[in-house]
């Protein structure tokens, strides 16, 4: 009998001023569960978690997260509904140090990981509190941005496209980080492009492309289905 | 006593202290001109306008409604920063995602307005205001007469500057602040309301606005020109500082008050466009303003 | 996008043009003919404002700097003129120049020094450089103070037509107004002007190209600075007066509430828009209404809720309709 849906995110659209970037992305996650949205650049991915946070202009649909539409809901309440936002960009602070940025976000939940506990998850950030936060290495900035959620109390995690330009050795690290996480309880929305990572994590993966979801693929079925993905992906 | 480049010292100390008054109202001016650009984006043309209007509601207070000093010192700010809410809320908050030139253009609108107005009803001419009792008399130096109410100006306003820097600089508050200076979207991601955050900046600076215009009105008297007159000198007081650093703009509005009232002392004629020299020659030594980030 | 909407986009463009010049020519023949039906000396304060809109429009519509200075233009031509006019008994012509000669100086030198910046701070330091002239003009002894320059002889106008007759008068603003309203769309049709909005929209790219933007600018700037001067200066001599009234930042705030009202970065806008705010001006010095609310007002709304200004506007919604 699985779980219910966590989220359920229901003919979602959104807009950029004038352009229609999402087209109806419909799925669901399901408690403890670790989703993938996958598919090309400009597929409307990043578009569909700054959709459920509410940072794009004009959006339709809904998704429905314990019970409350999000698309109702005003962009600053969201985190207090215990999701955290990790951009794709990272979003460090420059004008704020290692731990402030750490400290930045209010805590919403109780349950949050203690300094101490993000350390130990993330032992690059440990003995570099006062380092100006965007002087960290790419991969120790993601360390960052993903250790500052987990302090809030979040449990659902947007995760945008955590190994981008990084080297192979932290996402390994990150990717270990990631299956604590799941272990704990966690739940999370991957965004990901890489395929190998993706699969090293996730219990499903939604294929995206043009806006709209076009498959839903089990994470144990990856393999059977690969033709298919690449050519979603257009490999 | 002897002399400074023939001018007598207790002249010159006066004329100094002049100038610390005057910086000290530019200090306020400035400081929130900054926030308002750091936060906001937005170049407060009206802030000028809600001096005068910190101005006219402490003289109203005093002589139509009976109010004391300091009540009308306490509420002026309020009531100013009240006005700020309604304009953030209702114009604009909706030229945020345009050209700076809008917001820059919406505000010298609502100047015009508020300046019209008041000379309409009022007439040009000044409003006194008097002392309050406990601080009128003044302390002798021995070099020279402090007036204590000139001491009060300085005093008041450099302790408020210092308290607006230290809350932004080194408060939780104030981190949301700085931060969302540098992702708004980001900040309000992590649950923090954004929106609001800007109406409060807004208020809070045209209220320290209006705080500057009730404490201005027992030195200079209160005329519906007294905003547009010193907004300008503002101006380039920020375009010499840079609006990168809140201290800085404190700073700078120190100094230029102080560089007007030595001017004043040696050479009369040019101390009402000191400040502006001094812009133009910074403008060529350092075109991005003395305190600024931006290279 | 296909063949079809881009010749629909064309022949919009084409109608707004002949719309634009028939527009003109009506203007053209009313402005002929207007003296026998409205009082000649507001036409004349019409005319030399529309120029100074033009004028400004060219550095605001066109060069996409908002300048907050333009009055030290208007008014600085306006104080030379009338100043050489009545004291160096300069004729007519040559009062004018030296009040645009003098524009044009300090047009360069404040042009030179605010392009240093961008945006929001080239406004806020045209506006303090403008009120250093301000300043002047209220301490210099040849300015009059208060009272400003009274009583400018008009003179001859080639040393043969007496300016003192009023019609005349009008005739010869009218004349220079379209030349200096032909130099300003010359100079917007040149490749100069061409180059002018490529800085507007793109500078990088310019300057990627080996151009330098802020050359085109500071010329714009500068030419701008000139054609306000001439303004001024017809302005001061056709009233007999230059006065502080002309200086002040709020006269700098007129000119671009009238170049917002029309329409920035159209030819026709300044002109509908300066031919509006002073007709409203006129109308409102009698009503007893605060006039500086009112252009406030205006400038809100129009900020607002039509920031392509009337004529834009209006512009807009007929290529929309020819669509």
């Amino acid at each position: 009998m699985p779980e219910p849906a966590l989220l359920n995110v229901s003919n979602l659209q959104a807009w950029y001023g004038e352009s229609h970037v999402l087209h109806g992305v419909t799925f669901d996650v399901r408690k403890g569960e670790v989703v993938t949205l996958i598919g090309r650049n400009g597929a409307g991915k990043t578009t569909t978690l700054r959709s459920l946070i509410g940072v794009v202009g004009k959006r339709a649909g809904s998704g429905t997260f314990k019970g409350v539409d999000l698309l109702k809901v005003a962009p600053h309440k969201v985190a207090r509904l215990g999701i955290g936002y990790v951009p794709e960009e990272r979003g460090i602070f420059s004008k704020l140090n290692v731990i402030e940025n750490l400290l930045f976000p209010p805590a919403w939940q109780s349950g949050g990981m203690s300094v101490n506990e993000i350390y130990s998850l993330f032992p690059n950030l440990k003995g570099r509190d006062s380092t100006p936060g965007t002087r960290l290495s790419g991969g120790e900035q993601q360390m960052l941005a993903i250790g500052r959620i987990l302090r809030t109390g979040a449990d659902f995690i947007l995760l945008d496209e955590p190994t981008e330009g990084i080297a192979p050795v932290i996402i390994e690290e990150i990717g270990a980080a990631l299956r604590i996480l799941k272990d704990r309880g966690m739940t999370i929305i991957l965004v990901e492009q890489n395929l190998r990572f993706a699969a090293s994590v996730a219990d499903r993966h939604f294929v995206l492309d043009q806006g709209k979801v076009v498959d839903e693929i089990a994470n144990h079925a990856l393999d059977a289905n690969m033709d298919r993905l690449n050519r979603y992906l257009g490999v | 006593m002897t002399d400074f480049l023939g001018v007598p010292i207790p002249v010159l100390l006066g004329q100094l202290l002049l100038g610390l008054i005057n910086g000290s109202f530019y200090a306020l001016l400035s400081l929130g001109l900054a926030i308002i650009f750091g936060m906001l984006n937005v170049i407060n043309f009206a802030h000028g306008a809600f001096y005068m209007l910190g101005g006219f509601v402490a003289w109203y207070l005093l002589s139509k409604m009976g109010l004391g000093y300091w009540w009308t010192l306490f509420a002026a700010p309020l009531l100013v920063g009240l006005a700020g809410v309604i304009i953030e809320k209702t114009l604009l908050k909706r030229l945020y995602r345009m050209d700076h030139l809008y917001s820059l253009l919406l505000t010298f609108g609502i100047a015009l307005m508020l300046e019209g107005l008041f000379r309409h009803i009022f007439g040009a001419a000044g409003k006194p205001y008097p002392v309050p009792a406990l601080l009128t008399g003044g302390i002798n130096l021995g070099f020279m007469f402090l007036p204590v109410y000139r001491a009060w100006v300085i005093a008041v306003s450099l302790a408020i500057c210092i308290l607006t820097w230290l809350a932004i600089e080194r408060t939780k508050l104030g981190g949301y602040l700085r931060a969302a200076t540098e992702n708004p979207a980001l900040v309000q991601a992590f649950g923090i309301n954004v929106p609001l955050m800007l109406t409060l900046t807004y208020a809070f600076c045209v209220g320290l606005a209006g705080f500057a215009g009730a404490l201005a009105a027992p030195l200079y008297q209160v005329s519906p020109g007294m905003g547009s007159s010193i907004i300008i000198v503002v101006f380039a007081v920020v375009v010499i500082g840079g609006m990168g650093s809140i201290g800085g703009a404190i700073v700078t509005a120190l100094a230029l008050g102080v560089i007007e009232g030595l001017t004043k002392t040696f050479y009369p004629a040019a101390s009402s466009i000191a400040v502006f020299v001094v812009m133009v020659l910074v403008i060529l030594i350092r075109p991005s303003g003395l305190f600024s980030r931006e290279a | 996008m296909n063949g079809t909407t881009l010749s629909a986009t064309s022949a919009a463009a084409n109608s707004t043009r002949t719309l634009g010049l028939t527009l003109l020519v009506a203007v053209a023949a009313v402005m002929l003919l207007a003296p026998f039906a409205v009082y000649p000396l507001f036409l004349i304060k019409i005319l030399c404002f529309v120029l100074f809109a033009a004028a400004f429009n060219l550095v605001l519509g066109y060069a996409g700097l908002l300048s907050f200075g333009h009055a030290a233009f208007f008014g600085g031509g306006a104080y030379i003129a009338a100043h050489a006019a009545k004291v160096w008994n300069l004729p007519f012509e040559l009062a004018i120049l030296s009040g645009t000669a003098f524009a044009t100086l300090i047009g360069f030198i404040f042009g030179a020094i605010a392009i240093r910046r961008h945006g929001i701070y080239f406004a806020m330091i045209t506006l303090a450089l403008a009120q250093m002239i301000y300043f002047l003009a209220v301490q210099m002894p040849f300015t009059g103070g208060e009272d400003g320059i009274q009583a400018v002889p008009r003179g001859y106008l080639l040393g043969m037509i007496d300016l003192r007759n009023i019609t005349a008068m009008y005739y010869t603003v009218l004349g220079g107004t379209v030349i200096g309203l032909i130099i300003i769309w010359r100079a917007v049709n040149s490749p100069f002007g061409h180059t002018l909005s490529a800085i507007r929209e793109n500078e990088t790219r310019v300057t990627s190209l080996g151009l330098k933007p802020d050359r085109y600018k500071l010329i714009a700037f500068t030419l701008s600075a000139a054609l306000s001067g001439f303004a001024g200066s017809m302005k001061a001599l056709a009233f007999q007066l230059a006065s502080l009234v002309d200086v002040t930042w709020h006269m700098s705030g007129e000119v671009i509430l009238m170049t917002l009202l029309g329409g920035m970065g159209t030819l026709i806008g300044p002109i509908v828009g300066a031919t509006v705010v002073v007709g409203l001006e006129h109308f409102l010095s009698t009503s007893g209404l605060p006039i500086t609310f009112i252009i406030g007002l205006f400038f809100v709304i129009c900020v607002m809720m039509f920031r392509r200004g009337v004529f834009g506007e209006l512009k807009n919604l007929l290529e929309r309709r020819q669509r």
